[in-house]
């Protein structure tokens, strides 16, 4: 499935699941962040793109309630709110997937998948970890995914990147979150790994979740997004939904624009025999 | 919930190669130090010849409680990847403030006993609460602890009773049953049992429930393991390391409350180098140094180990001298067949 037929957003009339107006961070005398705007409906994914250091992390972290933003508002479904720590967050139903996914590599996938939430049965000193609930949810919650794995007890540190990236995902949608936020889930992945994730992140949509998908891939934004939202250096360079917007003029604002054309100028080799983009075979000869 | 329709509870995969036993076995971490252990008592059992009988077990045992009382919760705090250098003094101040508090206040022993655990907690939070505040290394916070209390142990024991020992509780009020709690022993045939081989075993079993079948243990791995990635999945870091220290100062208290009640004075340069001891058993048992990995049953093998061998050495009428040698030799032995066996463990996958 290659979802870029996006199921009909529901209740877009209601207030948006999470709503920033004119967000702004500051860490001293440094702007992360500046007037940034951004929606995220239910059943629709939200791309924040921009390049490294455009403030996509500072975005997350005031989503995902690490740090608290200095001006403007955030709204979450429609009322006004300040996220004070990450359990705040979550208590909203926002879960946040960073990139280093907040997994133990140690611990079994098991214990990685409920950490922080775990089951309990008994009471008084005999309460205890439902072991065995944790045990068969992940595996359920897993292959309903569509990852079939092979060992629970597995430390989570043995699978790949992929694989980690759709347990993060997986769990944060048993967990009831509302809001998916994802920090560059394809950053380190191959291209067929990319198109698994992807997919997991289509899943989560159509199963209603608001989804915001930091990443620096337009072409993997394009292909999932609803929404468009471009950072650099701190500041929203650009925002567009699907319908105004193509893949192509994504790519070049993305890739800075006018800042591209100075630097394929750049590249230009002054004497090279063919023209830009030519294959300079000759210079490789001894 | 299924909607693949598999039933969940499928425990087997054809992918799965049989996990065979011994590849189960690998995969614990207390594996090396059982190995030790067995090589060790081997070895005093072919060269000490009263090492084997019945009387030396409760010998070895008694000098390994000692050790097993403290190495359990200092186990579960390098699991959560910290350190307390504080430990072994903390011992001895938990006992002078027993003695003092109820000489001086001529009250019963067991009041002495009650506030000394509200203090020695109170040590321990004072640890935690440092680490998790000022997020400086616990290496220099525990030294920092560890070298006022060593000040406060000698400063307040000669200013109180101008030496540097205690005055004798033995006939207060309440010393004969506190003695019974913390340092009785009975006797099973030929084999003498000390009650602190109870106190450990109880603490290495409640130490091990903790660990593996609560959420408190769930966060010590993660703490120990990433703490960033507990923090934002809501694992409430900073209450696990303070409970950590209180955990290591309440096993303080117990070992303590026998090192007072086992005589009725208490020497207040005590316990220096302890607390070196107590990181070595549970290294031997398979802590990882850099926390995330390791079990409390492990650091009771260490404690075993450690007392086998200072036992051992007499048994084989050798210069105790050479006792510290051997726990060094131990500890390299160990850690090195550790990381083996863990690597064996991991490239399974």
């Amino acid at each position: 499935m290659t979802a870029t037929q996006a199921p009909a957003p529901r209740d877009t009339a209601g207030p948006a699941l999470v709503r920033l107006d004119d967000v702004s961070k500051y860490y001293g005398n440094i702007k992360a962040l500046e007037n940034v705007s951004l929606e995220v409906h239910a059943g629709e994914i939200s791309c924040v793109l921009g390049d490294n250091g455009a403030g996509k992390s500072t975005l997350i972290k005031i989503i995902a309630g690490l740090h608290r933003h200095d001006a403007g508002t955030l709204l979450i479904e429609g009322e006004e709110t300040t996220l004070v720590n990450p359990r705040d967050a979550l208590d909203r139903g926002i879960a946040t997937v960073y990139q280093d996914l907040a997994v133990v590599p140690l611990m079994p996938v098991w214990r990685n998948f409920f950490l922080g939430s775990e089951p309990t049965k008994g009471s008084g000193p005999f309460k205890r970890l439902d072991v065995r609930r944790m045990r068969e949810t992940t595996r359920a919650e897993l292959l309903r995914m569509g990852i079939d794995l092979r060992d629970v007890d597995q430390p989570i540190g043995t699978l790949s990147g992929g694989e980690r990236q759709c347990v993060a995902i997986a769990r944060a949608v048993y967990f009831g979150a509302k809001v998916l936020v994802l920090d560059e889930p394809t950053a380190a992945l191959g291209v067929k790994q990319s198109g698994v994730v992807l997919k997991y992140v289509a899943a989560a949509r159509d199963a209603g979740l608001g989804v915001v998908l930091i990443t620096h891939n337009p072409h993997h934004a394009y292909l999932v997004g609803d929404r468009f939202v471009l950072l650099k250096r701190g500041a929203m360079s650009g925002s567009h939904t699907k319908d105004d917007v193509t893949l192509d003029e994504l790519t070049r604002q993305m890739a800075g624009g006018s800042e591209l054309d100075q630097l394929s100028h750049e590249l230009e080799r002054a004497p090279s025999p063919g023209h830009l983009g030519g294959h300079p075979v000759d210079d490789d000869t001894p | 919930m299924t909607a693949t329709g598999q039933p969940a509870a499928s425990p087997t995969d054809e992918r799965l190669l049989r996990t065979s036993p011994l590849r189960k076995l690998l995969g614990r971490p207390e594996l090396g130090s059982v190995v030790g252990a067995v090589a060790v008592f081997l070895f005093f059992a072919i060269v000490a010849d009263s090492f084997l009988q019945a009387s030396s077990l409760g010998t070895v045992l008694y000098a390994a409680s000692t050790i097993g009382i403290m190495a359990a919760p200092v186990a579960l705090l390098m699991i959560g990847g910290e350190f307390d250098l504080s430990a072994g003094v903390m011992v001895t101040s938990s006992a002078l403030i027993s003695s003092m508090f109820s000489y001086q206040m001529t009250a019963n022993v067991w009041v002495g006993v009650f506030v000394s655990l509200l203090v020695t907690l109170g040590f321990g939070a004072f640890n935690g609460f440092m680490l998790t505040r000022t997020k400086l290394p616990s290496f220099i916070i525990t030294l920092g602890t560890f070298l006022m209390l060593t000040g406060l142990n000698l400063g307040f024991t000669k200013l109180i009773s101008g030496t540097v020992s205690t005055k004798a509780i033995g006939n207060m009020e309440g010393f004969d049953s506190a003695r019974k709690v913390f340092a009785s022993h009975l006797t099973i045939g030929d084999v003498e049992l000390k009650v602190t081989i109870l106190w450990w075993a109880a603490l290495v079993a409640i130490a091990t429930w903790i660990l593996l079948r609560t959420r408190f243990g769930n966060w010590i791995f993660a703490v120990g393991g990433e703490s960033d990635a507990a923090r934002a999945v809501g694992v409430p870091v900073i209450r696990t390391r303070i409970g950590l220290y209180l955990g290591v100062a309440f096993a303080a208290w117990v070992s303590g409350q026998h090192l007072l009640f086992s005589y009725d004075v208490v020497q207040s340069g005590e316990g220096v180098g302890n607390e070196l001891i107590y990181i070595i058993a549970a290294v031997i048992g398979g802590c990882l140094i850099t926390g995330g990995y390791g079990s409390a049953i492990g650091s009771a093998v260490g404690a075993i180990i450690f007392g086998m061998t200072s036992k051992g050495i007499v048994y084989a009428e050798w210069n105790p001298d050479w006792f510290k040698f051997f726990l060094g030799a131990m500890l390299l032995l160990a850690t090195l067949l550790n990381a083996w066996v863990r690597k064996r463990a991991e490239a399974t996958k």
